[in-house]
């Protein structure tokens, strides 16, 4: 196995609250691995860790073999590293098609320009155009982020991550708030990214999960519980009663 | 399938073009400022006075209106425009032109190193950053009074040709024909800045800032980029007023030339490079009319419409007269 990214014993405190403790995580490359655990349990936090948002207490990440941990943000994601956000994080005034083109010409090394328009940048516009369009955003590419449908909106947030042309990619509850039927669209379109593109995803919904992941990792108050294939978490007694209890009483 | 993708392309493609597309009320815009040369002859110096304050204004919507950087201490690279212009001036080069690059580079470069006070923090930090260099500014150019004049202000400029072809003149006439062919370009080249990729990162950090680092954006590079940039703006505002007046004062550092900097662009409003400059001509007319109304009190009622348009929002009032103008045209709503 070839590991795209991975956490050596990261610690993250706030306080005296221990919000990620000595996390070691690996995400193969072209993995499709989710990361489950209850609410609180640190899955949002060690996102923040590894995009750079947060800075580790202790510890280390990995990227390829390369230590990152004191890379910034906005660098790690040119080495390859994007995110959707739990809660949508979009630029409201801004179109799909605007939004989602600075995110392509920054991948591109463009969005320093500063005398040639997106007019004069149709390699950049019509990629923009195609990513939106695979995201069914089309039609809806010349409003207003603010003013689209939620799942609209979060269906941007995935294409403003895939601009960037990730080798990984953190999806935090990419279908949260979601209406039911609309939320295996939105996975499907995940699951159908280049096998090369290594997946990460944080995901309550557990028919989401399970028809997703090959890999498992369960995360409770901040640690690794339990790691393994999609059918030994289903059927591990423990997990069962930590995290699934309720729904398998139920 | 494949028609649909160039379909979407293509619709793409046009929506970006139309981005930076000249629309008819803008050149209606120029047209009128051009105009003015000829249909108020007597009003040069006022005029002159406006384009200025519009490109001050204009440079502070580079940073508030598209980066969302606040900052109460403009003036001060208005001011160090202003003193490099009337230096270079009295030490024997007299262009203006290139009297104005040379101005406006110097202000970028003092921008430039301030600019690395103002990429972290909140807003209240900003401001109190801001404020703070402008009045160290005016302090330093006071106690060096040699170079400056300190209170009495520099004396003894005179001005060259423009060019070498265009002589200035009591009328102020060649002054605000010379500012508005300068205002003009500077918002030919703001116009360019923020309809390019680096405008838009710049309204990305302003409007999300943590999602702009998330695509990659380096945010405190594109500040100082835009901080450096705005200043220059600044300073070659600054410069103008130098060179049509022909003198510098402490004045042009003062706390309230960024206040009314600021003032003016909230006025104009902000975000769509006009402001500055509509804000410059309705403070102008405002306080001509109020003056003349109250001339002890106008500033009150310039006080007033400024919370009014603040607390209200500019973008109800509009909606309000647009509603009023079609209700008179009797479409109800």
């Amino acid at each position: 196995m070839t590991v795209a990214l991975e956490t050596h014993d990261l610690v993250m405190r706030f306080g005296g609250f221990l919000a990620t403790n000595r996390v070691n995580l690996q995400v193969a490359r072209g993995a499709r691995h989710a990361l489950i655990g209850p609410n609180g349990a640190g899955k949002t936090t060690l996102v923040n860790l590894m995009t750079g948002v947060l800075s580790p207490t202790e510890g280390r990440i990995v990227l390829e073999g390369h230590d990152i941990t004191a890379v910034p943000i906005a660098a790690r994601v040119g080495l390859g590293i994007a995110r959707t956000f739990q809660i949508n994080q979009l630029f409201p005034s801004m179109s799909p098609l605007e939004a989602v083109s600075l995110a392509v010409a920054q991948r591109a090394g463009r969005s320093a320009g500063i005398w040639r328009g997106f007019g004069a940048l149709p390699e950049i516009v019509d990629e923009a155009a195609d990513i939106l369009e695979g995201l069914h955003l089309a039609d809806a590419m010349t409003e207003r982020s603010d003013r689209l449908p939620y799942g609209k909106q979060r269906a941007l947030e995935l294409a403003l991550a895939l601009a960037s042309r990730p080798k990984v990619l953190l999806l935090d509850e990419p279908a949260a708030g979601v209406p039911e039927g609309e939320r295996h669209e939105i996975l499907d379109i995940v699951a159908s990214l280049p096998r090369d593109v290594s997946i990460l995803l944080i995901e309550h919904d557990m028919d989401l999960v399970f028809s997703f992941a090959e890999k498992i990792s369960v995360l409770v108050q901040g640690a690794v519980f339990l790691e393994g294939s999609a059918r030994e978490i289903a059927a591990d007694r423990r997990v069962r009663e930590v995290y699934l209890g309720e729904s398998a009483d139920g | 399938m494949s028609e649909i993708v160039g379909n979407s392309r293509e619709r793409a493609r046009r929506s970006a073009a139309a981005s930076s597309r000249w629309r008819l009320p803008e050149l209606a815009f120029w047209g009128c400022a051009v105009a003015a040369i000829f249909l108020l002859p007597s009003r040069h110096l006022l005029l002159n006075e406006i384009a200025i304050v519009g490109l001050f204004a204009m440079s502070i919507d580079l940073i508030l209106g598209y980066a969302g950087i606040v900052s109460l201490g403009h003036a001060a690279f208005f001011g160090v425009g202003a003193y490099a212009a009337g230096l270079l001036a009295k030490s024997g080069y007299v262009e203006p032109a290139s009297g104005l690059l040379f101005a406006g580079a110097i202000a970028a470069t003092v921008g430039f190193s301030a600019s690395f006070l103002v990429i972290r923090g909140s807003d209240l930090t900003r401001l109190m950053v801001t404020l703070g260099v402008a009045l160290v500014f005016v302090e330093v150019a006071n106690r060096f009074e040699s170079v400056t004049g300190g209170v009495d202000g520099l004396l003894g400029i005179s001005m060259g040709p423009i060019l070498g072809l265009f002589e200035f003149d009591f009328g102020g006439t060649t002054a605000y024909c010379y500012s508005l062919c300068v205002l003009f370009v500077m918002f030919l080249i703001a116009r360019r800045i923020v309809n390019s990729p680096f405008g838009t990162s710049l309204r990305a950090l302003k409007e999300n800032r943590m999602r702009a680092g998330a695509i990659g954006i380096p945010t405190a590079k594109r500040i100082v980029a835009v901080y450096s940039i705005s200043a220059g703006f600044a300073g070659i505002a600054g410069a103008l007023l130098a060179q049509t007046t022909a003198f510098v004062s402490l004045e042009v550092l003062d706390f309230a030339r960024s206040a009314d900097g600021l003032l003016i662009l909230v006025i104009g409003g902000s975000g769509y490079l006009y402001g500055g400059i509509i804000g410059s001509i309705a403070f102008a007319l405002m306080r001509d009319a109020l003056s003349t109304l109250t001339p002890a009190y106008w500033l009150f009622w310039m006080g007033a419409i400024l919370v009014a348009l603040v607390v209200v929002g500019r973008e109800r009032i509009v909606d309000c007269a647009k509603a009023l103008s079609l209700r008179v045209r009797g479409q109800p709503k």
